[in-house]
């Protein structure tokens, strides 16, 4: 299992369109992914479930994934959040 | 034959049978089904079944009109596919024994509750995709076929409760003469695609569904909003006659679009657009709009759960700056206060609101709000023809304040060696009577004045024209009115290189176009809609005569007899409105 946190930078927070890139990045991944807030584990693969979140800005949440990818799957979706969604 | 209205959504004038594409309400059954298995299957096999309707669609819409586009519907698979929806359908089947459908449709609800709460309007839109994605579902468990909108022989008028992206995505537009819904409003998706495709639409028409057949004539006049179903023979004949009157009257405006605003005598004025969003700069370019009059950058504020950062408001100023590498965008600093509020920015309540914390006022207090803004605004300038406008000015005082705030926020983006358009002009909206009056005074500080005419009418005559006690007062034709936009003009001109626009109602009122013209005003920005109007008037006379025309109505006692006046000119002229 690897884990690691991170804080959300970016203005609109994982919504909208970071959102939806955050999701299908996750889906790419064979492991589990989940983004963990305030002990709420998230399937990080649902749309719905990562939008439902409400994951603002300034949110520090962790990343956990699980699986044969799991070391890549946490790097490239915490960068992802580091790098602002490219916002 | 009966007549229903509603809401006008996409004008035209369409004549044709009815077909019923949905009804509302769909029933479904909460009965017990033991086998869950059983209902579980059925709702794997309609999960693929709408999988490949989707692809489908979205393979149409990728070829027809882009990949952007379509976009929507990789969504709509995504929701299809999402392991928290499939789950909890799963878990409903077999936790309470009910069948596929019924799962379907409490989960789908409770999602779409979940974003509508969101109160977001980006989520309130993904609740539609929600409620479109499952609905699909519940459809194809319970094996309800819709009419196929690909495959139309005849053309027709589309009843629905509402429609979706994916029901009219497919749809044969040669064939679909226009839309009538029981819900929606302007901004629905119906009525986006259906002034998009220019196919007419009545929507919110509450039953029409119920009250109308498959096969029944209808008119359907999506320029006064109201259908009229199983119309008589005369009836049909003045519906054709007026949809001959629409496409000459399209036609006219489709011929002077890009002409410019130019008098018989070639005296030259600006006919700009107002706008909210970026996304109103497609009406105003539509219209033959040369520019922007007038940015309202309040509903960036509005739309928003927290304050929009400098990155996000320079994203919007500077698409629209780039839709006008030519023209004027004007960008008015944010007016919130009176009757605006943010959910994010605690006001205290007061007495006068109107005459209270406003616009520059409250950005004086919150100076880190407007600064934020200033530097957006500057950083976008490099885009285009960026012009700043402060609102609700009363005096030299607050211009002075103002442009001491916009030079620090230069020496901030200039420290940080960002680019910006130095030479940006600067300006104040006139609304308020204390700057009418002392425009000259005001006129050494900045390079334009806009007129805004329906705050400086409700001022100046101290009239609220929502409150319908006093409301006839409310009149921009009133002597006093006139004679402010005339004084304004008046200092503007005495001042070189400054010029005065207007952006209130009146710069579009086709009544007002002669006396403003004449009053010697250069900037008319309007709604995108009343473009075209204006400057079919402005083309048909001479400048000089529309001087003469003001020049007798500021000697005139009233209000009505200044209307009269206009009126009678315009018959004189030959004007028609």
């Amino acid at each position: 299992m690897q884990i690691q946190e991170v804080t959300v930078l970016n203005e609109t927070g994982i919504h909208a369109r970071p959102a939806s890139l955050f999701v299908k990045a996750a889906g790419k991944f064979k492991s589990d992914v989940f983004v963990i807030k305030a002990d709420k584990e998230i399937n990080a693969k649902s749309i719905v479930g990562v939008m439902a979140g409400g994951i603002t800005q300034g949110t520090t949440v962790k990343i956990k994934a699980e699986g044969e990818d799991e070391v890549k799957a946490v790097a490239e979706l915490v960068q992802m959040i580091k790098d602002r969604f490219d916002e | 034959m009966f007549i229903k209205e509603g809401i006008i959504a996409a004008p035209g004038i369409a004549i044709a049978r009815a077909l019923i594409y949905e009804k509302a309400d769909v029933k479904v059954s909460a009965d017990h089904y033991e086998d869950s298995d059983a209902e579980i299957k059925k709702f794997k096999q309609a999960l693929d079944k709408s999988q490949s309707q989707l692809e489908e669609i979205r393979l149409k819409t990728v070829s027809e009109l882009g990949k952007e586009e379509a976009a929507i519907f990789e969504a709509h698979e995504m929701i299809l596919q999402d392991p928290e929806f499939v789950e909890s359908v799963r878990a409903e089947i077999a936790d309470n024994k009910v069948g596929a459908a019924y799962a379907v449709q409490i989960v789908t609800d409770r999602l779409v509750i979940l974003f509508e709460q969101m109160n977001d309007p980006y989520f309130s839109a993904r609740a539609a995709d929600v409620k479109d994605v499952g609905n699909r579902v519940r459809n194809n468990i319970l094996g309800i076929v819709r009419a196929d909108l690909s495959k139309l022989k005849e053309d027709v008028i589309i009843i629905a409760d509402d429609l979706a992206p994916s029901d009219t995505a497919l749809m044969d537009k040669r064939k679909v003469r226009g839309f009538a819904t029981n819900i929606g409003s302007r901004t629905s998706h119906t009525a986006i695609m259906a002034r998009s495709l220019e196919i007419p639409a009545v929507l919110g028409l509450s039953d029409i569904d119920q009250k109308v057949n498959t096969g029944e004539m209808i008119i359907l006049d999506g320029l006064n909003g109201r259908v009229t179903v199983n119309p008589d023979r005369y009836q049909i004949k003045e519906a054709e006659e007026d949809q001959r009157k629409y496409q000459a009257h399209l036609k006219e405006l489709e011929r002077i679009k890009d002409l410019e605003a130019i008098t018989l005598d070639g005296h030259q004025v600006e006919l700009v657009g107002n706008i909210g969003e970026p996304a109103d700069i497609q009406g105003v370019l539509k219209n033959g709009g040369t520019g922007i009059g007038l940015y309202r950058t309040e509903f960036l504020y509005m739309n928003s759960d927290t304050m929009p950062g400098e990155d996000k408001q320079m994203a919007a100023y500077r698409s629209v700056l780039e839709a006008f590498p030519d023209g004027p965008v004007i960008i008015r600093t944010m007016d919130i206060g009176g009757d605006k509020k943010l959910p994010y920015l605690p006001l205290d309540d007061e007495l006068n609101p109107f005459l209270g914390l406003r616009a520059i006022r409250l950005c004086f207090k919150e100076i880190k709000l407007l600064k934020t803004q200033l530097r957006a605004i500057l950083r976008a300038s490099v885009y285009g023809n960026a012009y700043i406008m402060f609102p609700m000015i009363s005096n030299v005082d607050e211009v002075r304040q103002a442009k001491k705030i916009l030079a620090a926020c230069m020496a901030e983006l200039d420290a940080l060696q960002i680019a910006y358009r130095k030479d940006v002009k600067v300006g104040v909206m006139i609304e308020i009577p204390s700057a009418a009056i002392t425009a000259d005074i005001i006129a050494k500080e900045v390079d334009f004045f806009s007129i805004g005419t329906n705050d400086l009418c409700q001022y100046t005559i101290a009239v609220d024209r929502m409150n319908q006690a006093v409301s006839y007062l409310y009149d921009p034709f009133n002597p006093a009115i006139l004679r402010l936009v005339k004084q304004v003009i008046q200092a503007s001109e005495n001042q070189p290189g400054l010029f005065t626009g207007m952006c209130g109602e009146m710069a579009g009122d086709p009544l007002a176009t002669l006396l403003l013209l004449g009053l010697g005003l250069h900037e008319f920005s309007m709604s995108a809609l009343s473009i075209p109007q204006v400057k079919k008037i402005i083309r048909n006379v001479r400048y000089q005569d529309a001087k003469k025309i003001a020049a007798e109505a500021l000697t005139l006692e009233t209000g009505v007899a200044v209307m009269a006046h206009v009126l009678e000119s315009m018959k004189k002229l030959k004007i028609e409105i």
